[in-house]
């Protein structure tokens, strides 16, 4: 914690003397600042000029319209899409929280070896050992109708008929996301509490707070980056994806991406691209909300 | 070997510009032979047409490479239109033809360089069956799509000219894929309209590409009689909106199970039991039934819906690539890739050299609806159908000729992919 004041306490501090580093450092960021703008900069501004742009069956016709926005504006089922898609973000991030939170905390205070912790940790990653395809559709056959998770319920007679929200339903896509990231969310929650000094813990204890308070007066507040990190992860992902809510609904529900790749798929560019920019304020507007909660920096800076 | 070569010198010197000014230069006609050695052909296309296996038969009969590369749908759209010259010869099937005919992407074939145009089905040279029957004009048909009015490749004529816009390769008749274990019997499902009926609520599904599912609910909607298309191959509005209002009451009924975009996907629905009715293609009926799960390809009384694929050449092709493609969509449908895709269960546009690759007992089980007198295996030698076992359906024209609608792109596609959009996220 010292080290963090005295990191925020330098970079704070105006000093003239410095300037020749502060020329190192421009230098230093130039790099990524030429890839940032190769590669996000120019492609983000030729997807904001299209979506002004006019289109007929194959080809798009430069012009500055605003009908693919205002078509956008006016339809509801943009409305039902972006519903749909923060409804299961919301979802994902309060489940992956809760374990990831769980999670790293067993791994950080409950684990005493750190041999033990990183094996543990390591295990944690063995998942993405295989593709994220395979990892989401080795569920289908355990979900289906006449699938293992049914049959061993109807078999052990808890169930008379198979269960059919298992599988090509929201919870289906619900499981799916989680199993599929909750790691984002253990790793920077791992980090942020690794660095916790244990002597607080034993303060807190010693000044007669029990387990829980502990945890939410003294744990929880400063894993907030790690928390926020996660967040950030598990947010942009869900919001980015298709093929997940396509594949485990069985095409039942349909995302933001899903309906823009629709689109792409029948040429249909301009509405594609309007659809993306506004995809790209949102989701770049949660991002800053998350950001504005928490300090991030602190995190990079300790 | 040596004989196409030279055919192709011939062909190439005629052709004259750079060639024959190369072929003056050396003078040696074996520079041609040369130089088709180093000639490459992309042939790109669906995963069910674009084999390897016929890339590398084809590499081995002409003596230059050909290329297949299998794309989905889109892709190849996009490719086609964004950069037209990563393709040589594009297997598009009909319904891409809207897209990129009049764009400059694709040439016209004049009838002159195709040998095997007297030959092909007359389904593609007049539109007819071969009893003489004119075949159904609702959605794309075949004769709707096979000819270019002039040599620019500009616009699309309805009736035979001397310009072809593709070489008719493989095509086929679509109908709904049952479980007959799970419905009480092949006999149990006879008519589009049982694609609706609630019995089978959750139970079924479409696919989900907004042109072919739209069509088979609407054959379903006709069949129970809800109302009836002035042609359901191509929509207005007021019908669209009809349509899409009646699927998303079905599908908040929780009707539909899922909509598959592959053909693991429908195979999978199918072997699962998680549907036991659905829009599915013939060799993924036969796919569920090579796992010992029965299924069925049910003959409907309103009858099937048809497609069919052909080659393009792209337009950016000129002087001994463009002998060689050429070359190479003669050599397509002259009998080893008709014998090879009707172990798939497609018919080929010239049936009569497809049966040279045939045996006897393949062409009377494939062609002919006739009971398989050995067991029939597909072209990689796996067992698919038993002795004794009969085509579903029958005979090729049986099938191929009781079509009632062409797979299509409607004139108000961009509406259709709106609504079928807001069909998905209802």
């Amino acid at each position: 914690m010292t080290s963090v004041e005295h990191a925020a306490a330098y970079l704070d501090e105006d000093r003239p003397a410095e300037n020749t580093g502060e020329r190192a450092s421009w230098f230093q960021v130039a790099p990524l600042v030429v890839v940032l703008a190769l590669f996000f900069g120019l492609p983000m501004i030729v997807v904001l000029v299209v979506s002004f742009f006019d289109f007929d069956r194959t080809d798009i016709v430069p012009a500055f319209i605003l009908d693919n926005y205002v078509e956008l504006f006016t339809r509801d089922v943009t409305l039902r899409l972006y519903a749909s898609s923060i409804k299961f973000a919301a979802i994902v991030w309060v489940v992956t929280l809760l374990l990831g939170f769980n999670i790293a905390y067993f791994l950080v205070f409950h684990v005493q070896s750190l041999l033990m912790q990183i094996g543990l940790f390591l295990v944690c990653t063995v998942p993405f050992l295989t593709s994220n395809i395979i990892r989401m559709i080795s569920w289908i056959p355990f979900l289906g109708r006449n699938g293992i998770f049914n049959n061993a319920l109807e078999s052990s007679g808890v169930i008379g008929k198979p269960l059919e929200f298992l599988l090509f339903s929201d919870f289906a896509v619900v499981v799916a996301y989680v199993h599929l990231f909750t790691l984002f969310m253990v790793v920077p929650i791992f980090n942020s509490m690794a660095r916790i000094d244990k002597s607080l813990l034993e303060a807190s204890r010693d000044a007669g707070a029990g387990r829980f308070r502990t945890v939410f007066e003294i744990v929880l507040p400063l894993s907030k980056t790690g928390i926020a990190l996660g967040s950030i992860f598990v947010v942009t992902l869900v919001m980015g994806d298709s093929f997940v809510v396509r594949t485990m609904s069985g095409g039942q529900s349909a995302s933001v991406v899903s309906a823009l790749q629709n689109e792409v798929a029948a040429l249909q560019y301009p509405p594609a691209a309007a659809s993306a920019v506004i995809m790209v304020v949102i989701v770049t507007l949660m991002v800053a909300g998350i950001l504005r909660l928490v300090d991030v920096r602190k995190e990079l800076a300790g | 070997m040596k004989r196409i070569n030279r055919r192709l010198l011939l062909k190439g010197a005629a052709a004259g510009g750079a060639y024959a000014a190369a072929e003056a230069i050396t003078g040696f006609p074996t520079v041609w032979a040369q130089n088709t050695k180093d000639v490459t052909l992309v042939h790109a296309g669906g995963s069910y047409a674009a084999i390897k296996e016929i890339g590398d038969q084809a590499s081995k009969d002409l003596g230059f490479k050909v290329v297949m590369q299998a794309i989905t749908d889109d892709v190849q759209l996009n490719r086609s239109l964004t950069q037209p010259t990563s393709i040589d010869i594009n297997n598009i099937d009909s319904t891409k033809l809207p897209y990129l005919a009049g764009k400059g992407v694709l040439t016209s074939i004049p009838i002159s360089k195709y040998k095997l145009w007297g030959d092909t089905v007359p389904l593609f040279t007049k539109g007819s069956y071969p009893n003489g029957t004119m075949a159904s004009t609702q959605g794309l048909a075949p004769i709707e799509a096979m000819f270019y009015e002039s040599a620019d490749g500009k616009k699309l004529a309805s009736k035979p000219t001397e310009f072809l816009t593709m070489i008719p390769t493989i095509y086929n008749a679509d109908t709904l894929g049952i479980r007959p274990d799970l419905v009480g019997g092949k006999d149990k499902v006879t008519s589009w309209k049982d694609l609706l009926d609630p019995k089978f609520k959750g139970k079924t599904a479409l696919v989900d590409y907004a042109p072919v599912g739209v069509m088979d609910v609407a054959m379903a909607l006709e069949a129970r009689g809800d109302f009836k298309y002035k042609d359901k191959g191509n929509m207005t509005k007021e019908e669209i909106d009809k349509t899409v209002k009646i699927m998303v009451d079905l599908k908040k009924n929780g009707h539909f199970r899922s909509f598959w975009s592959t053909f693991d996907q429908s195979v999978n629905l199918m072997a699962s039991g998680e549907v036991v009715i659905q829009s599915m293609w013939s060799p993924a009926v036969t796919a569920v039934r090579s796992r010992g799960i029965d299924c069925y390809y049910v003959p409907l009384k309103e009858g099937y819906r048809g497609w069919f694929v052909g080659l393009a050449p792209m337009a950016h092709l000129s002087g001994l690539k463009l002998d060689c493609a050429y070359e190479y969509m003669n050599w397509f449908n002259s009998g080893w890739q008709g014998g090879f895709i009707a172990k798939q269960g497609y018919y080929s546009a010239v049936p009569s050299t497809a049966k040279k690759f045939l045996t006897q007992e393949e062409w009377d089980y494939w062609y002919d609806g006739k009971p398989a007198a050995v067991d029939i295996k597909d072209p990689y030698g796996t067992l698919m159908e038993k002795k004794g076992s009969v085509r579903d359906g029958g005979a090729i024209w049986d099938r191929m000729g009781n079509i009632a609608c062409w797979n299509t792109v409607m004139d108000e596609d961009r509406y259709l992919t709106r609504r079928w959009n807001e069909f998905i996220s209802s």
